[in-house]
């Protein structure tokens, strides 16, 4: 038999050799994330200030802004999130707590995890066959969300279905023996038991949307738009309306899309700008959800 | 005590259960003395988890089990295993407490609120005072009546089995059912957790599964051994455990298998 000694320096040295290994497979993720990051901020940075975040796109670079932009992204995203979570969350509770387990629902579920890894354009096909050309709904604002909402609603159910799926067993069983109608367990303890993985999973899949351009082209995004929508508030009753829902409009990605492919120096500029703003929402969402994923780990622990 | 003839509070009738094809038991009827702590002892596998979890419809949430037979619930006279009767309401009528604790990710207060909230005890004095009651019946009050705001999963084991049981109680359930209550707890808490069970039988009829055998005689009234889903034996626990009848109770009582 070998030495126990020899033993231990062979295994030790296996242990530094992944070390190392994974140390710089973690730094390649890490400098490219900084590279990307410098790359932009050096080139957009001095483009970004008050007139930039206020302008309307423009011909001339130094004059163009993101106004337009960034409010059709977060109108979008405002129709995606009350489209795409209520929808997501009900469907993973359907599956996970009422459907009974067989061929069918297995069917349906292998479908749904398929889903979430179907390219984004195919998603926009289907809505313009869909809400444009069959159903008539018109290339607006309410469309895209409802685009962007099929997108991510695959994900949204897988994330709430593992959410649901970590309550423990004991934690039903024990609502159910008190009892709890199927309903009272789901709504007193199961939702809030899985508030935060349901949050978590919901926050990057919208953060994941705002970030997608091909299905929005294709279901008509402007590239060039100058019109604001209507303002959500009124002075009559009922004081708020929706009828920036049925506007033209824009978004982020798309917008920097567009400058990109310009050939004057400025315009890459302006797109550098812009993606720094994107950025910033997505890393903000992110850090929402962290901070969400956090609050509930101290509060809910079993 | 125990040899006085008493009421009735349950009556277990030729119970088959069924897990698909594979029979769990075959043919149990077992009379529930009210008032009493009946103990349902025998070896793993036997059966005696499966008969406790007949009593609050608990298998229902699997599709593949089936049920024969009958349990009625004395005095209404209701049979708790008809397709008539909802499992909502046979759960109403009952409480049980799990051999793991499983206290609610919630404040101790809420834990014990629960149960009263379902059966819509809505004003809060009300509440209050119950959940007091059932925290005092438990042996828990002194412990966390300075923290019932305070997040259930604070407590140690021991305590949070004790919070399980007063949220069984605050109901008031007729039947009360422990499924080895204390098995995973510490000497100590064992005995705290057996002396608040010991006081329970004066308010309601409670039934146990323990594999620990010393348990069944120190509390219990009436012992049911089961082996391999039938009931072998079933008398007053006294008798039980100095004169039993069956060859087979005395071995597994004797400690030659289990």
């Amino acid at each position: 038999m070998k030495d126990v000694h020899q033993i231990v320096r062979g295994q030790k040295f296996q242990d530094r050799c992944f070390a190392v290994v994974g140390f710089l497979c973690t730094l390649v993720g890490l400098i490219v994330l900084s590279i990307l990051i410098i790359d932009l901020v050096r080139d957009g940075w001095s483009r970004l200030d008050y007139q930039f975040l206020t302008s309307f796109p423009s011909r001339r670079a130094g004059n163009a802004g993101i106004l337009v932009a960034w409010l059709g992204s977060i109108m979008v995203a405002i129709v995606t999130a009350f489209t795409a979570v209520p929808l997501g969350i009900a469907a993973a509770i359907y599956l996970e707590e009422y459907a009974r387990k067989n061929l069918l629902t297995s069917l349906v579920e292998i479908n749904i995890t398929n889903l979430a890894g179907v390219p984004s354009i195919i998603y926009g096909l289907m809505s313009l066959g869909l809400f444009v050309y069959i159903l008539g709904l018109g290339r607006n604002v309410f469309v895209g969300g409802l685009t962007l909402g099929f997108l991510i609603l695959p994900i949204i159910i897988v994330a709430t279905r593992e959410a649901i799926r970590s309550v423990p067993n004991g934690i039903r069983e024990a609502a159910y023996a008190l009892g709890a109608t199927k309903w009272q367990v789901i709504w007193h303890h199961i939702l809030p038991c899985s508030v935060n993985g349901i949050a978590t999973g919901t926050i990057i899949a919208l953060s994941r949307a705002l970030g997608e351009s091909a299905p929005l082209i294709v279901v008509g995004a402007l590239v060039f738009n100058t019109v604001l929508p209507p303002s959500p508030i009124q002075n009559e009753f009922p004081y708020v309306n929706a009828k920036w829902a049925n506007s033209e409009f824009s978004v982020l990605p798309i917008q920097v899309f567009n400058w990109v492919s310009r050939p004057q120096e400025a315009f890459h500029r302006n797109a550098a700008a812009a993606s720094i703003v994107l950025i910033f929402i997505t890393l903000t969402l992110n850090g929402l959800a962290m901070f969400i994923r956090y609050r509930f780990r101290k509060r809910v622990q079993w | 005590m125990v040899d006085e003839p008493n009421k009735l509070k349950a009556e277990v009738k030729g119970l088959r259960v069924f897990y698909g094809q594979n029979e769990a038991i075959k043919g149990v009827s077992l009379p529930i003395h009210s008032n009493r702590i009946t103990a349902l002892i025998g070896p793993s596998g036997c059966g005696k988890t499966t008969l406790l979890r007949c009593f609050n419809r608990m298998h229902d949430f699997q599709k593949s089990v089936r049920y024969e037979g009958d349990i009625i619930l004395h005095p209404s006279g209701k049979n708790l295993l008809s397709r008539d009767v909802d499992p909502t309401e046979v759960r109403l009528l009952t409480g049980m407490v799990f051999q793991k604790p499983n206290p609610f990710p919630k404040s101790i207060y809420e834990n014990v609120a629960f149960g009263l909230r379902l059966r819509g005890v809505s004003s809060r004095e009300e509440r209050e005072h119950r959940v007091t009651n059932a925290l005092k019946g438990s042996a828990l009050w002194d412990d966390v009546k300075d923290r019932l705001r305070r997040p259930a999963t604070e407590l140690s084991g021991g305590q949070q089995q004790r919070l399980c049981i007063a949220r069984a109680l605050a109901t008031e359930p007729e039947v009360l059912l422990l499924d080895e209550p204390t098995s995973a707890m510490d000497p100590i808490s064992t005995s705290r957790i057996e002396d608040v069970i010991f006081e329970l039988k004066q308010r309601m009829t409670i039934v146990i599964v323990t594999h620990n055998m010393q348990q069944a005689a120190r509390i219990s009234d009436y012992t049911a051994f089961m082996y391999r889903g039938e009931l072998v034996e079933f008398r007053a626990t006294e008798e039980m455990f100095q004169r039993p009848q069956e060859e087979l109770t005395k071995s597994y009582l004797g400690g030659s298998f289990g």
